[in-house]
């Protein structure tokens, strides 16, 4: 159970919003609207590789 | 005591998820998927030791294997499918939920279709006509 990784995205969540009310509170706004985007994809590249995992286990367990 | 870690783990993302969700929904729902995929990857270890048994099993038994394999690949397209649609519900996308769920159904309905068709194809030996 690699749970390392969870922690990794919640803190990456976290500081992402920190950082986000902080450009929006010096009026920043687009900034924010493209630190959230990164945020997002670097996120959503590690889910996909973690999912590519889980399918294939998935199917050599299953046999799909 | 395995169920210590998955309770533990689920605590602490309940929490991460409390404070994610007011601030970054899409956050939120990605590690919602995260722990999703982190405890299927690990149950998957335990899940192939029962599915050894159940083939040693139908080794015994003599069954034919194909039964086996059917059963199997039905279980990994439902497991799948669940996985994907709780995600997309807990996102409140109600409807790509139910559109996961309706494939999922049609390919098992298309993966049971043999084991019907050998029901059928005995029961009409047994049938004396």
């Amino acid at each position: 159970m690699n749970i390392d990784i969870l922690f990794r995205i919640a803190g990456i969540g976290i500081l992402i919003s920190v950082l986000c009310i902080v450009l929006k509170q010096a009026q920043k706004q687009e900034q924010a609207e493209m630190l959230t985007l990164a945020g997002v994809v670097i996120v959503l590249i590690m889910v996909v590789q973690l999912m590519n995992q889980l399918f294939t286990t998935v199917r050599t367990v299953f046999n799909l | 005591m395995e169920i210590a870690q998955v309770i533990g783990l689920a605590l602490i993302t309940t929490i991460f998820l409390l404070i994610l969700r007011q601030e970054k929904p899409v956050m939120a729902i990605l590690l919602s998927l995260v722990f999703s995929i982190v405890i299927l990857t690990s149950m998957m270890g335990k899940l192939s030791a029962i599915i050894d048994i159940m083939k040693e099993l139908t080794r015994r038994a003599g069954i034919n294997n194909f039964f086996l394999a059917t059963i199997l690949k039905i279980m990994g397209v439902a497991y799948l499918g669940e996985f994907a649609a709780v995600i997309c519900q807990d996102a409140g996308e109600q409807a790509v939920a139910k559109k996961v769920e309706f494939a999922a159904k049609i390919i098992i309905a298309v993966l049971a279709l043999p084991i019907l068709v050998a029901i059928l194809e005995s029961l009409l030996q047994l049938m004396p006509c």
